[in-house]
């Protein structure tokens, strides 16, 4: 659906030149959610722009459907953006219009009459759930609602692709939540296909299919979530995982030297990494019985992603050292990763 | 009435008639160097964002030469203006002197002040307001029309109001090449004669002139704004 080859894009600051985005290639399935994470200044919202061309790339072309944008001339690029739909962190509504005037202004150019186009509007706002505040103004409308509005904006023209710039990164964690819904009752009712930006992991571990990292204007990982999530290759990556995960708190207990964590003679403290079979399996009760050992857990944290179950158990393990040794070769057989956090 | 205002502004109400004549003159200068600026301005205000670096369709050299023409006319006093661009007041209006003499000059005056007010108003514009615009595939006369035009209403009017009042004081100096006017008539009676109940009779219809402008800016700027 969308093809992105060798994308680069630099810029001339005050500060010299920043290389934004570096030769960055990625393929977008249709019908996919795609996210592309990266800390600020990464290039991610650069990158982003390249694809609809707000931003013209130096080197490289961006592909949709086999039609080369990057090729076309004005006219016909401004007809391919009717085609894809946009919506920013800071919504960018119109605050002299209403809310059904801001949802009709992408209307403005195409063939439908003004009462066919105001139906649609009405539709669209009823989809995104705001069908009793099109005579209201931006001004008088919460975060979550201006970014709605800016939905069904982005969809007047009933886009295939939407392209998401950091939508949800001004908003609060519940209204990031419903935000976040809609985009995936959109991705699913209408097949639309989602490029969405952002800095947040707990964001792509929510709806995105597909994911790719950004550091420095480079692409450093990508793939399907579950596995960019359960094997992170990339010191970044593992960085943006642990931000979403409640674990960076043992890891800042065991650097406090909290009494939580400190062990008796023989003990050890264990990261269980479970991944899509493993966490299914009753393991603790397993290795205790198989090698007489006693399990202490003492911070759980399992997740649902993409309909699997991944996680993490930090436990304190006790019992005859070759023991300990011979149940963690057996979990790591069993598709468990280990990680011996500290001994005592 | 009369009476007590005989005895208040005995000069005034002999000279009643001329008053009201200049009341006139200087509205009638207002209106149509007004009319003549706001054109003129709106559109190189526009022409400027529109060709900024970083705007809908950048040109450095229009511009460039834009902004610097208009730092140049801001530079000169207007009294000097007055009297340098005679020949081609000349040229326009066919008079160099009296009511319609003062419009050319007073063109001059206004435009690169009122270009810049809009400019000004236009710039308070979120670019993101652009960019999504330009996401959705307007062409850039619908950018300008229905974005940037449309969301810098408040702003436009203030910048209007700004320069009317300035204008106000604009025609005021006209006098000097004869145009007329409620400047003139101060200078003439009030000041050269020191008929001093003209002078405070002309500044009280000016304060009010000057109030009037501001409500109903003010007014369409709270209509405006949402």
């Amino acid at each position: 659906m969308l093809r992105l080859e060798q994308l680069s894009k630099t810029f001339d600051g005050r500060e010299g030149r920043v290389e934004a985005v570096r030769d960055v290639s990625l393929t977008v399935k249709a019908g996919e959610i795609y996210g592309i994470i990266g800390a600020s200044g990464a290039g991610k919202s650069t990158l982003v722009r390249c694809i609809n061309l707000l931003e013209r790339p130096e080197q490289g072309s961006v592909w949709m459907d086999d039609i080369e944008l990057t090729a076309l001339g004005e006219q016909q690029l401004r007809q391919v953006r009717r085609g894809i739909g946009m919506i920013f962190q800071h919504f960018n509504l119109m605050a002299s219009r209403t809310v059904l005037d801001n949802v009709l202004l992408p209307l403005r150019d195409a063939a439908l009459p003004r009462p066919q186009a105001a139906d649609k509007a009405r539709s669209l706002l009823k989809l995104v759930g705001l069908s009793d505040k099109e005579a209201a103004y931006p001004s008088q409308l919460s975060g979550g609602q201006k970014q709605r509005v800016a939905i069904a904006r982005a969809l007047a023209n009933d886009p295939k692709l939407l392209l998401c710039d950091e939508a949800t990164s001004a908003l609060d964690p519940q209204t990031t939540l419903s935000i976040l819904a809609l985009l995936k009752q959109l991705n699913e009712q209408l097949g639309l296909t989602i490029v969405l930006i952002t800095h947040e992991m707990a964001v792509i571990k929510e709806i995105c299919h597909r994911v790719a990292v950004m550091e420095d204007g480079r692409v450093v990982e990508q793939g399907d979530v579950y596995g960019v999530f359960a094997h992170p290759r990339e010191h970044v990556t593992r960085r943006f995982i642990d931000t979403a995960s409640p674990l960076q708190k043992i890891y800042r207990l065991l650097a406090a030297d909290s009494p939580i964590l400190r062990l008796q003679k023989g003990e050890q403290l264990l990261r269980l990494k479970f991944h899509r079979q493993s966490a299914a399996q009753p393991y603790i009760s397993d290795i205790s019985r198989r090698f007489h050992l006693d399990m202490n857990i003492i911070f759980g944290d399992i997740d649902i992603l993409q309909d699997a179950p991944l996680g993490s158990l930090v436990v304190i393990v006790r019992g005859q050292p070759e023991d300990v040794a011979r149940a963690t070769d057996y979990l790591r057989q069993s598709d468990v990763d280990v990680e011996v956090m500290k001994r005592a | 009435m009369l009476d007590f205002l005989r005895d208040i502004a005995p000069n005034l109400v002999k000279k009643q008639g001329e008053f009201v004549g200049a009341i006139g003159q200087t509205l009638y200068m207002m209106a149509v160097s007004g009319g003549i600026s706001f054109l003129i301005g709106m559109a190189l205000g526009i022409l400027l964002t529109v060709c900024k670096p970083g705007g809908i369709r950048p040109n450095r050299v229009i511009f460039t030469v834009l902004d610097r023409l208009i730092n140049v006319l801001r530079s000169i006093p207007f009294i000097i203006l007055l009297t340098a661009v005679i020949p081609l007041t000349r040229l326009i209006s066919g008079s160099a002197i009296g009511t319609a003499g003062a419009i050319v000059p007073l063109v001059f005056g206004t435009v690169p002040f009122f270009t810049r007010q809009i400019e000004t108003a236009l710039a308070e514009v979120d670019s993101g307001l652009v960019e999504a615009a330009q996401a959705m595939g307007m062409i850039p006369w619908a950018i300008i029309w229905r974005v940037l035009l449309r969301e810098s209403v408040p702003g436009i009017v203030r910048g209007s109001m700004i320069t009317i009042v300035s204008l106000v004081g604009l025609t005021a100096m006209a006098g000097a090449v004869g145009g007329g006017g409620l400047g003139d008539f101060a200078i003439r009676y009030g000041h050269q004669r020191n008929q001093v109940d003209i002078t405070w009779a002309t500044v009280l219809t000016l304060l009010v002139l000057v109030s009037l402008i501001q409500a109903v800016g003010r007014r369409i700027v709270k209509r405006t704004t949402h």
